[in-house]
């Protein structure tokens, strides 16, 4: 069985009919060739292979391809434009944010994330938000101060973007008990 | 490592997906977020024939607080429950819980029904559930049913719902005034999962002393359970340090802990004491500082 999706990857719409169990993470390195992602524990603990879905971090080894039919992907390569890093990217090169650098592309887009909510992290906020990716180079003291590094860049970049962002888009509600509609299916 | 090959439908409404359930029975397994379901499928721990993906339903999305309960529907995921205004102003307990779910990419995935109806043993929210008295709204063939958080979890991996029923909302009363709240946990360290997990409550009456103190234990037994040892020996009393370590001593009491390569069943039942001590202690401040947790 195959099951056609439309997956916006790095800004480029891809059709691709594909086997319901492909993982993201193969549906981008094996069918689509785009192989900055990497596949590191292939559990689900060690967020090398993080990439965004619709804007916000996710273990792409943990995601089926199908899931993200209809969705946006970004990934490291969709980073840095006309070969220039991009702040994130700067801060880990100018901080030694890696080492092997196996666990890079992973955390730099929990990075993103976090940056993209919360844009002045505090060194305890940036180890909590990188708590699922894992670095066997143990370099997270360099990896923390390349987050605050980068943080800097943007914040001096766009004073705006220090805002706080709505973090989640909810459909909620507040009424009294007797407006409820009777729950039926 | 990939999941075995599965057929994959994607249903547009709650009863489609339940009449496909129906018709498939245990062949059958519920997509939310896939974060327990597509490990366990990768290690061919489970290997359905069918996998009914739920993930999309607009109708599982909707949070609602009335004058006397907060509904969260069954796909709100860990991060909404995190960071929703509305549910740290209602249910600070289950956002405290919420934030210590896995990472921070599991929880932009997870969802809060899909976590309740995989009912891993090390999972966070079964004991908040027991503690906050939650509901659970249920879709079947034959209509709605509410399952009660103290019916719920059956055996390790298990829940009363049925093959052919989607969870759909999570219904958690309204907590009454003087009331603390803490989830207090010992996390396994790679995976985040809870080598032990207390969530506790505690509400003092004009007296000072606790009117009603509830206490749920996760990943110490196959089962989260409410504590009734701990719960009857602080009820009645005043909340200082002493009662609650004499209350919090009888944390495992009455039960054979887990033993895995994590933590050996006499750790857990020590760390099952030494966690409920600190979560009580949490709650009791809570309840006796102005702000509600």
């Amino acid at each position: 069985m195959k099951f056609p999706v439309e997956i916006t990857v790095n800004g480029v719409k891809r059709r691709s009919e594909v086997e319901p169990r492909l993982l993201l993470v193969h549906y981008l390195r094996d069918v689509l060739e785009i192989t900055g992602t990497h596949v590191g524990c292939e559990t689900g603990i060690c967020g090398a292979c993080t990439v965004h879905l619709d804007d916000e971090a996710v273990k792409s080894c943990m995601v089926l391809a199908v899931q993200a039919d209809g969705c946006s992907v970004t990934t490291v390569e969709g980073l840095a434009s006309d070969g220039t890093l991009d702040d994130v990217q700067q801060g880990f090169w100018e901080e030694h944010g890696l080492q092997c650098g196996y666990c890079t592309p992973g955390l730099l887009m929990s990075a993103h994330d976090l940056l993209r909510k919360s844009p002045n992290p505090s060194a305890e906020e940036i180890r909590r938000a990188i708590n699922g990716n894992l670095c066997r180079c143990t370099g997270y003291q360099t990896i923390v101060h390349s987050i605050q590094n980068a943080a800097q860049k943007m914040r001096a970049k766009k004073p705006a973007a220090a805002k706080q962002v709505q973090p989640a888009k909810l459909r909620t509600s507040k009424r009294k008990r007797e407006q409820r509609r009777p729950a039926t299916v | 490592m990939f999941p075995a090959n599965f057929n994959y439908v994607r249903p547009n409404n709650i009863r489609e997906a339940v009449q496909f359930l129906n018709e498939h029975k245990d062949d059958a397994k519920v997509l939310a977020g896939g974060q327990s379901l597509i490990p366990m499928m990768k290690l061919r721990l489970a290997a359905p024939e069918f996998l009914v993906d739920i993930g999309r339903l607009p109708e599982l999305k909707e949070i609602d607080l009335d004058d006397a309960v907060l509904t969260i529907g069954s796909l709100i995921r860990h991060a909404d429950i995190e960071t929703a205004d509305l549910i740290a102003r209602a249910c600070p307990l289950l956002a405290e819980t919420a934030a210590e779910i896995g990472d921070a990419q599991v929880r932009n995935r997870g969802t809060i029904g899909g976590s309740l109806a995989h009912a891993d043993p090390s999972a966070d929210l079964p004991a908040t559930m027991l503690v906050l008295d939650a509901r659970f709204s249920v879709a079947g063939p034959d209509g709605r049913r509410i399952i009660m958080a103290e019916d719920f979890f059956t055996d390790v991996m298990t829940t009363a719902l049925r093959p052919n029923e989607i969870l759909v909302s999570i219904e958690i009363p309204k907590m009454s005034r003087r009331t603390g709240c803490a989830y207090v946990k010992m996390h396994q360290q790679a995976s985040g999962f809870a080598i032990v997990g207390v969530a506790s409550l505690i509400t003092l009456g004009r007296n000072g002393r606790a009117e009603d103190v509830r206490v749920g234990i996760n990943g110490v037994s196959g089962v989260p359970y409410r504590a009734h040892a701990v719960e009857e020996s602080l009820r009645g009393k005043p909340v200082d340090e002493r009662n609650i370590a004499e209350a919090a001593a009888l944390a495992a009491q009455g039960v054979e802990p887990l033993s895995d390569i994590h933590a050996s069943s006499e750790y857990r039942r020590e760390m099952a004491t030494v966690y409920a001590r600190r979560s009580l202690q949490r709650a009791a401040q809570r309840a006796s500082a102005p702000q509600r947790h």
